[in-house]
């Protein structure tokens, strides 16, 4: 490590080192739970509606409620316009999200009922579907589903020789030379420590992907940080 | 080793360390640990630990008030929209007189606006009744949808809140815990005046002296609030079920 092309981070952060993140609860009044998630210049809105009955009916699950996830990029959120509805790419995203939530969320209490969760990137720098989902895991404690812990994600990789942590833009798809870049989104639950998510795009050797899923929990801690503060010190609830 | 009570807790935090606790609703074991299900404020009462919501969408419990619309009729009952995840059945045996089996519509149609309060709650649905006072169908006044997280704040402590706003304008103000609130009084004029006292309540959660400020809103309108007894003062925590 160390030897490659990638000396230095375009941004001056160390290589273990994750962006600038600021997280919020509460941010849309008329929604069951709702959050926001920056790193760096990488934003995403989340927004939960349910435990509602869900239609169609023949989708109902009589044993337990489901979990329904959306995501999308807003048009705006990168240079060159997005083609706002659904395409490849956000289906796949929709769907890891919702699996990486559904090993938390509990919803045996809620049969015949789907809890929408709503995700929106209005900015996007490399990283929406972790702060996708760590916007989503917050809105989903706001709105008091029954939840056996947290999930924090980040992503990991490896750019030309070296292991970085937290990819923006220019690292994950504009870095094209030496071996190029790996991107490895990771989600950690909050106490258990175990992997919800894991998505490896791009070359990296056994060893070295060892070494990252570290570097991932360590960094997911610091997340994990972000999202505990949000949620203590929401307005809405605190008081006196 | 437990945590201190009455603060704010996160899923998968760790509140209770040792096998003599027990959890309750929204904490689950797991070894020695209890931990939070939920984000909530914790509540310890004895060895019984508990995580009570603050936000979220509305779950009824026994006993809640709840204001609701008639969206279908059965054979023997009729179907509630409350804004919770299930519909509330009314049985014909939970209405307080006689009701034709063949003509359920005679006495609540498609529509109508019902206060009933919560039987039985079951994972399937809700149970509910009208056979007690204060309970039945809504006729005039109008209702004004709240957050239901706020609901014990616009009750007050034992109604203290209600029976101000009641005292001054003088309209009946009756909160369904699922967070609609019906208003009703003699004139319209009132009655606007009691949903902007409400909808301040509502705004204006988290400030400490909020029935002083209540006070003043209500005297501001041209209400007079003396001879109003006001059981608690400032600290409106709400009652809790």
């Amino acid at each position: 490590m160390g030897e490659g092309i990638y000396t230095k981070r375009e941004d001056g952060r160390a290589f273990t080192d994750v962006r600038s993140m600021k997280a919020n609860v509460g941010i849309v009044p008329s929604a069951d739970g709702s959050a926001s998630f920056e790193t760096g210049k990488t934003k995403a809105i989340a927004v939960v509606r349910g435990p509602r009955t869900l239609h169609p009916q023949h989708m109902q699950n009589a044993q337990t409620g489901i979990l329904r996830v959306s995501y999308g990029m807003m048009p705006f959120s990168v240079e060159d316009r997005i083609r706002p509805g659904p395409n490849r790419r956000s289906e796949e995203i929709s769907k890891v999200t919702e699996w990486a939530l559904s090993s938390v969320v509990d919803l045996s209490g809620f049969p015949n009922t789907v809890v929408d969760v709503f995700v929106q990137i209005p900015q996007a720098d490399a990283g929406t579907r972790v702060a996708g989902i760590n916007a989503a895991a917050l809105a989903l404690a706001h709105a008091g589903i029954p939840m056996k812990e947290m999930v924090s994600a980040i992503g990991v990789g490896k750019i030309d020789k070296t292991l970085v942590v937290d990819l923006d833009k220019f690292e994950d798809s504009v870095f094209h030379d030496g071996e190029g870049s790996t991107d490895i989104p990771v989600v950690v639950t909050s106490r258990t420590k175990e992997i919800a998510l894991l998505q490896l795009d791009g070359k990296i050797s056994v060893d070295e992907f060892k070494q990252t899923i570290e570097m991932a929990k360590k960094a997911c801690d610091d997340v994990l940080k972000v999202q505990i503060d949000a949620l203590k010190n929401m307005s809405e609830v605190k008081d006196e | 080793m437990v945590k201190k009570g009455r603060q704010i807790v996160v899923p998968g935090e760790v509140v209770a360390t040792g096998n003599e606790f027990l959890p309750g609703d929204g904490a689950y074991r797991d070894g020695q640990d209890v931990v939070a299900g939920r984000y909530g404020i914790l509540d310890i009462q004895e060895k019984q630990v508990r995580v009570v919501p603050i936000s979220g969408a509305y779950y009824p419990r026994r006993g809640n008030t709840i204001i609701g619309t008639i969206v279908d009729i059965t054979f023997n009952g009729w179907l509630i929209d409350f804004g919770g995840a299930q519909n509330a059945f009314l049985p014909v045996a939970e209405v307080p007189r006689y009701i034709n089996r063949n003509e359920l519509r005679e006495f609540l149609d498609f529509g109508e606006t019902v206060v009933v309060k919560v039987w039985d709650v079951k994972a399937r649905g809700i149970d509910v009744s009208m056979k007690m006072r204060g309970f039945g169908k809504i006729e005039g006044g109008m209702i004004i949808p709240v957050n239901s997280n706020k609901v014990p704040r616009i009750i007050g402590k034992e109604g203290s809140m209600i029976k101000l706003i009641q005292g001054a304008t003088g309209c009946e103000i009756t909160v369904g815990q699922n967070g609609k609130v019906w208003i009703s009084g003699k004139d319209g004029d009132s009655e606007i005046a009691t949903k902007k006292i409400i909808e301040f309540i509502a705004e204006n959660i988290v400030i400490s002296g909020l029935t002083e400020k209540v006070e003043k809103m209500i005297k501001e309108m041209g209400f007079k609030t003396s001879g109003i007894e006001i059981i608690a003062e400032n600290t409106d925590e709400g009652s809790e079920e």
